[in-house]
């Protein structure tokens, strides 16, 4: 069965796309300026959204790993909603809450006169929502599965709590903030569903890689399976990266060895 | 009096474990607390070096009141000025091992360069110089255990503490390690306090020692003191052991008194060693006794006493035992200071140390 399952669902799908590239016109595919501007929006708003994961999902994992408080279940659920939610759920979630009738969006317009949606700042607003609970979920663990006893340490040798993270705590889980920080942009750069409700699919502008495929796939042009083949080959680096020693799950230090 | 050392006088509760223990520990010396599992060593550790508020009570070093219940005065471990060797030493492996020994004082914010200097220096004293530069992972048991030292002592404590510290060594290693560490310890002036359960390093190691069990002292004294008379079943099993110090070759044991003693050793090497047998092991005869025991000879009973069902028998030359027996074997052999018996025990009884 599992042998079965595997074919129909995952090697059969990945044949019947690399049957049909036109693999004579990759790279002119690539070339095309429209191909360009899909590529280079998705790699800037991807970046940005795994930037503003760490910053705001490190510290969250923090929270939800170390701190003990009322609520902390309920706070845990929401940060890994979106890892349920349908986007574009999370799409419509958005737009009503940053639109310009939006719960706070309407506030944004009149004092700073900016619409949110439909700009790029939308993208990038919308990769982070579904992105950023795969960084939390992996650093939390890390956090989780740390031994505390080298803090202790580190305190009993006189180091301050920034000194300790510093030095000691992120050290080790630096390992798993990068692998976090893989799977969340890898998650980032498919997003398509909360993006096409809340930005829209203006090419040059919020036309990122998934809504150009879909948008070439639905006129009949090959570019969409060129780039499928790119975003195919980016998954699969991700994954085995991830998976690999190069930013692996280490999360620990081995205890000193004995000889 | 001076107030300098370490003055603790404190009650915990944690989990079932409820600690309350009063104890001083002078400048220069080591004291060892030696206990069960569970008896609460590491959580006394933890409360001196500050990773644990106590309940009530305090805790004073060289005058200065780190830990207090009724004034709710607590020192952080950061602001103790405590160096602590923790069980499975605890090294950080993203820094190599000058760091880790420089890491007290850059934590103290002290320049980069003196800090740098005076943890080669101690690097220097450990004998570990040519490693400075290298992972903490890339050493040996023994070595890591003197980085750890290193690193507790690099900043200038007032206070040393150890947990347990060769607890992770094997038992080839463990004697010499633990030569090494005394000889460091014995050139520190700072009170330091030890934890083990092991009751032969309690012996080897202390000037004095604690022995902790459910959370109180049950005794507390000089290791010999301890030995001749152990005050409870556990303290009996622990340091009532018979210990001897000698010369190993080829399977026996030569006391310094001359006699031998037949050993089966596999992993320790020829050379002077720590040996320990069990009071129990021991077994009493009337006459010559007939058996596999390679060890055994007449000798004299010198003191009877009474512990209950188990009796405990001290015999004399040419090797002072304590033998455990039961009441009626006593009444059997009718032991009694002055008996003649015939003693013996099995060379595999005897569990032998590098020293």
């Amino acid at each position: 069965m599992g042998v079965i399952g595997l074919a129909v669902f995952f090697v059969l799908p990945l044949a019947g796309l690399l049957w049909r590239v036109p693999w004579s016109d990759v790279f002119s595919v690539l070339g095309q300026s429209s191909s360009r501007d899909a590529l280079r929006l998705s790699l800037e708003t991807t970046l940005a959204a795994t930037a503003l994961s760490v910053v705001f999902g490190v510290p969250l994992a923090w929270l939800l790993a170390r701190m003990t408080f009322r609520g902390r279940g309920v706070l845990r659920a929401l940060a890994l909603l979106p890892l349920v939610l349908p986007p574009v759920v999370g799409g419509v979630a958005l737009f009503y809450a940053f639109g310009r009738r939006g719960l706070v969006g309407q506030w944004i317009e009149r004092w700073f006169h900016f619409e949110l949606p439909f700009s790029i700042w939308a993208v990038i607003l919308a990769e982070t929502f579904v992105a950023m609970p795969f960084l939390v979920i992996t650093v939390e663990g890390a956090l989780r599965g740390l031994d505390t006893r080298y803090e202790d340490a580190a305190a009993a040798c006189g180091a301050g709590r920034w000194t300790v993270m510093r030095r000691v705590t992120l050290p080790m889980i630096g390992p798993s903030i990068l692998a976090g920080m893989a799977l969340t942009w890898a998650r980032a750069l498919g997003e398509f569903g909360a993006t096409i409700t809340f930005a829209g699919s203006f090419p040059g502008k919020t036309q990122t890689l998934p809504l150009a495929i879909y948008l070439a796939f639905e006129n009949g042009d090959p570019a969409g399976i060129v780039l499928s083949l790119l975003l195919l080959v980016v998954s699969m680096t991700v994954l085995v990266l991830v998976g690999s020693r190069v930013i692996g799950e280490r999360g620990r230090m081995t205890p000193s060895p004995s000889p | 009096m001076s107030d300098a050392g370490l003055v603790c006088d404190l009650r915990l509760q944690r989990g079932t474990l409820a600690l309350e223990l009063a104890l001083t520990v002078a400048p220069g010396e080591l004291l060892v607390v030696v206990g069960p599992n569970g008896a609460g060593k590491s959580t006394l550790l933890r409360a001196l070096a500050g990773l644990l508020p106590i309940d009530d009570g305090r805790i004073v070093l060289d005058g200065e009141v780190l830990d207090e219940g009724a004034s709710g005065r607590f020192v952080e471990s950061r602001r103790r000025s405590i160096g602590v060797v923790f069980q499975d030493l605890l090294l950080f492996d993203n820094m190599s091992v000058v760091e880790n020994v420089a890491f007290g004082l850059r934590s103290r914010h002290r320049p980069r360069r003196e800090a740098r200097r005076v943890a080669l220096e101690w690097l220097e004293r450990l004998g570990l110089a040519p490693y400075a530069d290298a992972s903490p992972t890339s050493l040996s048991g023994g070595q890591a255990q003197r980085v750890a030292l290193g690193r507790a002592l690099a900043f200038g404590p007032k206070l040393l503490l150890l947990d347990e510290p060769f607890a992770a060594l094997d038992a080839t290693t463990r004697g010499e390690v633990r030569r090494e560490v005394r000889s460091h310890l014995a050139t520190l002036d700072v009170p330091k306090l030890l934890v083990s359960h092991d009751p032969v390093e309690a012996i080897t190691l202390a000037d004095r020692i604690v022995v902790l069990e459910n959370g109180r002292v049950v005794q507390n004294g000089m290791p010999d003191e301890i030995r001749a008379r152990p005050r409870s079943r556990y303290v009996a099993d622990l340091v009532g052991l018979n210990l001897f110090r000698g010369e190993l070759r080829d399977a026996t044991l030569t006391l310094a008194s001359g006699q031998k003693i037949a050993v089966a050793v596999d992993s320790v090497p020829d050379g002077p060693v720590v040996a320990t047998l069990h009071p129990h092991a021991v077994t009493l005869h009337a006459d010559t006794p007939e058996g596999s025991a390679r060890n055994v000879w007449i000798t004299e009973v010198t003191d009877v006493d009474d512990e209950g069902e188990r009796v405990r028998v001290r015999v004399g030359a040419p090797v002072p035992l304590a033998v455990e027996v039961t009441r009626s074997a006593r009444t059997e052999l009718a032991l009694a200071p002055g008996s003649r018996v015939w003693i013996s025990f099995k060379a595999t009884e005897v569990v032998v140390e590098p020293d």
